[in-house]
This record gives structure tokens, C-alpha cells and sequence, in this order.
């Protein structure tokens, strides 16, 4: 991929965004060591309104997750802050996803692996896929429906979920689409039920991975500030290998190198998400987070 | 024109049959003409008729039989470990013994009436729908147990509502296969020993040199046979309407 004037790929030509309030998030994204002590959410009691749960924070210390005899990463230690969103770039195979399965518990930890959650752990989690994994016999309220499903939740919480996810389905303009088999519905809409689907879960951790990068230009971006505004207040790690996906909605950018993985730069980023990313000192963040994952790709191959 | 061009092959290859046991003078009792099995076919309609619905409620009873221990086996072996350990390599090494070799056993067990026949078929059937049922169980879209498994799913409920209608396409391909064998089992058991039956009534007409009616009990077998596969064809597809083709309907 070669380098691009990054002011004149978002030309204005794309749809404003969604969200009212992007338009005066401060577009200057700075690289600065002000990250706050770790552990500590950033903002107590915002986003734990309406009966929220409490989000929590994760220290992840020395972990080593070995394929085959191969170690994928040793020793990688990373700081998840509550509250935020977190992206991790990285070329691929360096074991971004691997990261992010093993957050979620279905790789087991190995040798000195620590997780530190804090203050509540291991929270619940949700999880969002580079595919929507809808099920395919199930129509799209039924698969928004999949977690109080799968957990046989009585008759009355069911009821009360369904109610849910009818909010939810109307609040992501799929309120037409209910009763419709995913095969029926176009790769947006799949994903955005996928995102009913991950917000009916009320989860305050939100793993994603790559949940973006399968859609075309434009609804990439609607999903994005969709997603930004709708998580706004959990504790989010997104897997991304788009160095603008990343700069768009990241409160921090982490890269990953080199086998075993390390983590080779983190960049911290003021402001709301999502944000626009079409002035000078985004385009030369843009250049810069480019070169280091040039940097990054050379030293994993 | 789409029915008409296998009408059409089927016509063909009748008339070069007709006209071959013409020339070379090929005595009836040996390879009747087609036109003596369709005079045959008339005016046996009635003997047909009767011996094809009791070959038919043996298939079909034989059908349901296998479909069902074949799918009680596929859900056990995948639900219980020691089941997968204990019954897989006894399963596997039970294919090793010729399933037609058991059929006189089946007669000498159940007797000359329907029970032996519908055993036969049952057996018959039994090994494509377990295996193909018990494959399509374990070969669940990963992405999708993790997903239950991230939502803390009880085990049963993604074992009935993820990996059931998962396997719901492979299970098809087995009863696919089941309904072309089942009238396999059924005829077998039939030769060995009945009174009744299509079977055997071919083998009944054999013996009295009835060629050309032995000829118009096979023509019947085989639109019963296509008859029961369309129909399980038909009714998979109402059942898996999500299941899309990826092969033209045409090839």
C-alpha cells in the first residue's frame, strides 16, 4: 500500500456523519504521554448511568500464546483502559486476533499469562466478528436474540429482552428487516444486525475483529461512527489492519511487531470518537502510523 | 423442454432396445421387448399394484426406522465423549461385515413378514445417515461456538439450536442417499424370503420364465424408488430453505 493525500481521500465527498456531535470533536489528535494511571476508569460514573454495568479496565501481563511449538507472543504486556476504545494494528499473522481470543477466553492462558481485570473480573463480554456469524435458519430479531436464547432465559425475560431487541433493531433502521433470513439482507445490514446482536448482550467489554473490513467505503464509515457512539462507554478492543480505522475511533492506537509479538508503539488520541481525520496533523499522524507499521511488517516477516 | 429431453433419451434408448431384440431374434424369456413389458405392466396392473404398496410401506417404514437410529446415533455420539471412544470404532468396524449377508439371519429372526424387510432397510440406511449426520454435527461453523461460548451459552441449547440445524445440509445428503439404498434393503430381504413384495414377485416370475413380468415389477421398483427420492428431495428442501446451491439447476 502506497502513501495517499489523506485531504484528498476524505474530499467530502462521503455522507456527513451520523453522529451530530462529530462535526466539533477537535480533529487534532496528538501523540502525548498524558495517559492516566492504569487501572483507573478515565470517567467515573459517565456511561454507568441507566443501570449500566460497571466497566472495568484489563492489564494484561506476560502473555504467551505459543501455536505449535511456536511462540505467536511472549511476555507481550498491554494496558486496556475502562472505558476506552483500544486499536490494535498490526501486519497480519502477528497474532492480533490471537490477542483478542485470548482476552476473550477461548484461547487458554499459557506460562506466566495474567489477566488483571479491574475492578470487576472477569466482566462479560461481547464479541463482533469480521463476519457477522448471523445464523442462517434465523431471522434477523432471532439472532439478535441469540444470547437470552442460548442462555434459556425464562419466558417473562425473554419477553422483556424481545422488547430489546426491537429497540434496538429500529434504532439501527432495521425495523423493515425483522422477519428477514440474513440471506435476504445486504453485507451493512447483516452487520448491523450483528451489532444489535452484540448491544442486546449489554456487555461492558466489546471485543471486535476487523467487524469493519468486509463492507464497502461508505457504510464502513456509517458503521464506524454508529459503533463509536452506540459503545461509547464500554471498554472496547478493536483489531483493525486500516491505520484510519484506528486513528477514527481510537482513544489509543497500539502497533504490534515481530515474532514473538511485541507491542512497538502506542499512540494516545484526545477527543470524542469518531472523529474526522481530514486535516494536517491527522494526515501526518496518518503517515507516521504508516510508517511504523512498514517498520512493523519487516520486522514480522 | 426440461422434461422433455429425458423423455426424449428414455424413448430413444427403448426404441434401440425394441429393435435389437427384433433383429437378433432374442428369445422373450431371456430379454423381453418393451413392448411386452408394457402389455405385461396392463395386464398385471392389479398384482402390481398390491405387491408394490406392501414393498412400498417397507421401504418407507424401514426409512423412518434407520433415519431415526441414525440420528439418535449422530446427536449421542457428539453429546457424550465416552459414547464417541466406546461406539465410533465398533460403528466404523460393523460397516466391515456385508449388510445384504445378514439378511437371511434377519428372516430366520423376524420371519417371512414385513418385520424382516423393514429391519433390512433400516440397516441398510442406518450407517450413511449416522455418519453423515454425526459429521455435519462436528463440523459447526467455529465462529459460531465461540460466539455462543463469549455469551456463556448452556451446552444443550447450542448443541440443539447451533449445531443441530448446522448439520440440518449433511443430514440431507445422508437421507438423500438413504431413500436411493432403502429399496436396495427392502428387495434383498424380499428374495430371501417372503410372500409378497415386489421382490418377490420378480423372483416368483423368474422362476415360472415370466421374464417380461419380472421386467414390469423392476419398472415399478424403479418409480417407486424415484418417486421416494423426489419426494425426501422435496421435503428436505422445505425443511433447509436457507441451504443455497451453489450448482446450476440445470448441470
Amino acid at each position: 500500500m502506497s502513501r495517499f493525500p489523506p485531504s484528498q481521500h476524505f474530499a467530502g465527498r462521503l455522507p456527513p456523519d451520523p453522529e451530530p456531535g462529530a462535526d466539533s470533536v477537535s480533529a487534532h489528535p496528538r501523540q502525548g504521554p498524558d495517559s492516566p494511571p492504569s487501572g483507573t476508569p478515565r470517567r467515573p460514573g459517565e456511561g454507568v448511568a441507566r443501570g449500566s454495568p460497571t466497566i472495568s479496565s484489563l492489564h494484561i501481563r506476560h502473555a504467551t500464546v505459543a501455536f505449535d511449538g511456536q511462540d505467536l507472543f511472549r511476555d507481550l504486556s498491554l494496558e486496556l483502559p475502562a472505558g476506552r476504545w483500544t486499536c490494535i494494528l498490526g501486519p497480519s499473522g502477528v497474532g492480533k486476533s490471537s490477542l483478542l481470543r485470548l482476552i476473550a477466553g477461548l484461547i487458554p492462558p499459557q506460562g506466566a499469562t495474567r489477566l488483571d481485570w479491574q475492578p470487576l473480573a472477569p466482566p462479560r463480554l461481547s464479541f463482533l466478528a469480521q463476519t457477522d456469524l448471523l445464523l442462517p435458519w434465523l431471522s434477523a430479531l432471532d439472532n439478535v436474540l441469540l444470547g437470552p436464547r442460548l442462555r434459556r432465559v425464562s419466558a417473562v425475560e425473554m419477553q422483556s429482552e424481545r422488547q430489546r431487541a426491537l429497540a434496538l433493531l429500529q434504532r439501527l433502521g432495521l425495523e423493515r428487516s425483522t422477519t428477514s433470513l440474513p440471506a435476504t439482507l445486504s453485507g451493512g445490514m447483516r452487520q448491523r444486525v450483528a451489532l444489535a446482536r452484540t448491544l442486546l448482550e449489554d456487555a461492558p467489554t466489546v471485543l471486535m475483529d476487523e467487524p469493519f473490513s468486509q463492507l464497502d467505503a461508505i457504510t464502513r464509515h456509517d458503521l464506524q461512527a454508529l459503533a463509536a457512539q452506540l459503545f461509547s462507554d464500554r471498554t472496547v478492543v478493536l483489531v483493525t489492519h486500516d491505520p484510519q480505522e484506528a486513528l477514527r475511533l481510537g482513544h489509543r492506537v497500539v502497533v504490534l511487531a515481530g515474532r514473538p509479538a511485541q507491542v512497538s508503539s502506542v499512540l494516545e488520541l484526545d477527543g470524542a470518537i469518531p472523529r474526522e481525520i481530514d486535516d494536517l496533523a491527522s494526515a501526518r499522524l496518518h503517515a507516521e502510523l504508516m510508517r511504523s507499521l512498514h517498520a512493523a511488517a519487516e520486522r514480522s516477516a | 423442454m426440461k422434461f422433455l429431453r429425458p423423455l426424449l433419451v428414455a424413448s430413444v434408448l427403448l426404441a434401440l432396445w425394441e429393435a435389437l431384440v427384433r433383429a437378433l431374434e432374442i428369445p422373450a424369456f431371456i430379454l423381453p421387448p418393451p413392448s411386452r413389458v408394457a402389455v405385461a405392466l396392463a395386464e398385471n396392473a392389479a398384482l402390481l399394484g398390491r405387491n408394490a404398496g406392501i414393498t412400498a410401506l417397507e421401504i418407507l417404514l424401514g426409512l423412518i426406522l434407520g433415519t431415526a437410529m441414525g440420528c439418535a446415533s449422530g446427536l449421542t455420539l457428539v453429546r457424550f465423549g465416552a459414547a464417541r471412544r466406546l461406539l465410533l470404532p465398533m460403528l466404523i468396524a460393523s460397516q466391515a461385515v456385508p449388510v445384504f449377508a445378514l439378511a437371511p439371519l434377519l428372516v430366520l429372526w423376524l420371519g417371512y413378514g414385513l418385520a424382516s424387510k423393514i429391519a433390512m432397510a433400516a440397516l441398510v440406511i442406518y450407517f450413511p445417515v449416522a455418519s453423515a449426520f454425526y459429521d455435519g454435527l462436528r463440523r459447526t461453523e467455529p465462529g459460531w461456538l465461540e460466539l455462543a461460548r463469549t455469551m456463556r451459552a448452556r451446552p444443550l441449547a447450542v448443541l440443539l439450536q447451533i449445531r443441530l440445524p448446522a448439520a440440518l445440509p449433511a443430514l440431507g445428503s445422508g437421507l438423500r442417499v438413504a431413500a436411493a439404498v432403502a429399496p436396495i434393503g427392502a428387495v434383498i430381504g424380499e428374495w430371501v424370503g417372503a410372500s409378497a413384495g415386489l421382490g418377490y414377485l420378480m423372483t416368483l416370475s423368474l422362476a415360472r420364465a415370466q421374464t417380461d413380468l419380472a421386467f414390469a415389477a423392476l419398472t415399478v421398483l424403479a418409480v417407486l424408488g424415484l418417486a421416494l427420492f423426489y419426494a425426501v428431495d422435496l421435503g428436505l428442501r422445505r425443511l433447509i430453505p436457507w441451504q443455497r446451491e451453489s450448482v446450476a439447476q440445470s448441470d
